[in-house]
């Protein structure tokens, strides 16, 4: 892994959870920064990606380690 | 021991370790100072009912001196920052306070001026000023559009979904009903971010007839033309915006070069002590932990802070851990509510609202200051 890849751990975050943490990293990171987002609830392997196309961001990867969830988003904008 | 923030979460910790300590305090071989920047302290869930003009701002307000322990020092003013190296904490004023450990209690602050637009065209309950001009707006209000929309990150993530049920049962009530749309957004894929709150409340929103939009991060906001537009590109009309805007820790982080760009503290999740630090420990909305950020969140952390202190200050290694627990009354409407409690491994499960419920809330607002003096 990259060193400037930025971990965000949702991992047992019910609230606010995976996704509002992710965009919380993204509105406050600078543009080109690397997330990689940890769940380990499943539904944020589909939301998160919806979200990413949404929001016009890009999707690197994502991978299924273990009971977590690996999701790699690239900030674009 | 100096706590930075006379909030929650820091007065319940200094409350809770004078009881525990008293002896020592009364030697004076140790000492408990919290600095604050304001004499009152400030019960924020009361701005809520504010909106509504169901409490007036004098509700929500005591003095900090008046539910602190006799023997913890109060000191009122701004810290500039924390110096780490000298182990101080330095006021705005220059004076400086030392301490052996510190906590940070700092709490979180509603930043409108990151949704440009957002602070002319929008209003918000997150402020007593804000819920103030609010009140009016409601209070002047004929009909129209109501737009709610919500920012990441923010404290209290039921607030919203409470404001939006309390408005439409207040226009209800006032004969505004038919006259009104509602129009709720959220920044993610469904209208709250429990998945259990969220499945509870989507048929309560159909049935109230509330329109939501989901995937919605307010990014803009035209106050001329009275529109919004999110992140994701989509734009609503409005006649009343609502919003609870996104938060950032407190410039003191900032300043001392302790916390992350939305100056948040790194965090233990189960210690609670700063990440890379012995004698830091940080609790309530001030923390990078992925939880709400709520009081009851500083509370259940306070608790955890000031056994650990206490533990420490007596020799022991201070290992009580934090399990996550998060507590919240949620109002569905202005007569019922409900509640719900979970914590790192347990999701939380809504029950169906009750009157008595919100008569517990209800009592709850008045009982609150018991909470900060380490009673309740
Ligand atoms: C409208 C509304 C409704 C809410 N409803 C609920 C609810 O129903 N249930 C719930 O659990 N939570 C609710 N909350 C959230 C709750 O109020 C906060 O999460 C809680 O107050 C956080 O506690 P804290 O101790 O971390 O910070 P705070 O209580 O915000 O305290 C921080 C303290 O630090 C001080 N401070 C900050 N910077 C400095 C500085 N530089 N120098 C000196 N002092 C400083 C501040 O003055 C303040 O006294 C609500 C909040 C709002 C706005």
């Amino acid at each position: 892994m990259a060193d400037s890849v930025k971990i965000v751990d949702g991992r047992n975050s019910f609230c606010p959870g995976p996704l509002m943490e992710l965009i919380k990293g993204i509105r406050q990171e600078p543009v080109g920064t690397v997330f990689e987002v940890w769940s380990s609830d499943a539904g944020s392997a589909k939301d998160i990606p919806e979200w990413v196309r949404r929001a016009g961001h890009e999707l690197i990867s994502n991978t299924q380690d273990g009971d977590v969830f690996k999701i790699q988003v690239k900030k674009l904008k | 021991m100096v706590i930075l923030g006379g909030g929650v979460g820091g007065t319940i910790v200094a409350n809770q370790v004078a009881r525990q300590m008293s002896d020592d305090l009364k030697k004076g071989t140790l000492g408990v100072t919290v600095i604050t920047d304001s004499e009152q302290h400030v019960y924020q869930p009361m701005f809520l009912y504010l909106a509504f003009d169901q409490v007036v701002p004098s509700e929500a307000k005591k003095p900090e001196r008046g539910l602190l322990h006799r023997y913890v020092k109060m000191v009122v003013g701004a810290a500039d920052h924390v110096d780490q190296d000298q182990k101080t904490v330095v006021m705005t004023d220059g004076t400086s306070v030392p301490y052996d450990y510190l906590v940070i209690a700092t709490g979180s602050r509603p930043a409108p001026e990151q949704v440009a637009g957002l602070p002319e065209g929008g209003h918000l309950f997150y402020t007593e000023e804000g819920a103030l001009r609010l009140r009016q707006a409601l209070h002047d209000f004929e009909g129209g559009r109501v737009v709610i929309t919500v920012g990441v990150p923010h404290k209290c993530p039921v607030a919203p979904l409470e404001f939006t049920l309390m408005l439409k049962a207040w226009l209800e009530a006032k004969g505004l009903g038919q006259k009104t749309e509602i129009v709720y957004t959220y920044p993610i894929g469904r209208i709250h971010s429990l998945e259990p709150v969220a499945q509870w409340a989507a048929p309560v929103f159909d049935d109230q007839k509330i329109e939501s939009h989901i995937f919605f991060n307010p990014e803009q906001v035209d106050p001329e033309h009275k529109t919004i537009t999110s992140l994701e590109g989509e734009t609503l009309d409005y006649d009343l915006l609502v919003a609870v805007p996104p938060h950032t820790g407190q410039d003191v982080i900032g300043r001392s070069k302790l916390g992350d760009a939305g100056q948040w503290v790194p965090t233990d999740r189960a210690s609670l002590r700063m990440k890379g630090s012995d004698d830091i420990f940080v609790l309530g909305d001030a923390t990078d932990l992925p939880i709400s950020k709520a009081g009851s969140t500083a509370h259940f952390e306070a608790d955890v802070v000031a056994a650990n202190l206490v533990s420490l200050l007596n020799g022991g290694l201070g290992s009580v851990r934090y399990d996550g627990k998060v507590f919240c009354f949620i109002e569905t409407g202005l007569t019922k509510a409900t509640y719900i409690t979970f914590d790192y491994l347990n999701p939380p499960k809504p029950s169906e609202p009750t009157e008595m419920i919100h008569m517990f809330k209800m009592a709850y607002n008045r009982l609150y200051w018991l909470t900060p003096a380490g009673l309740l």
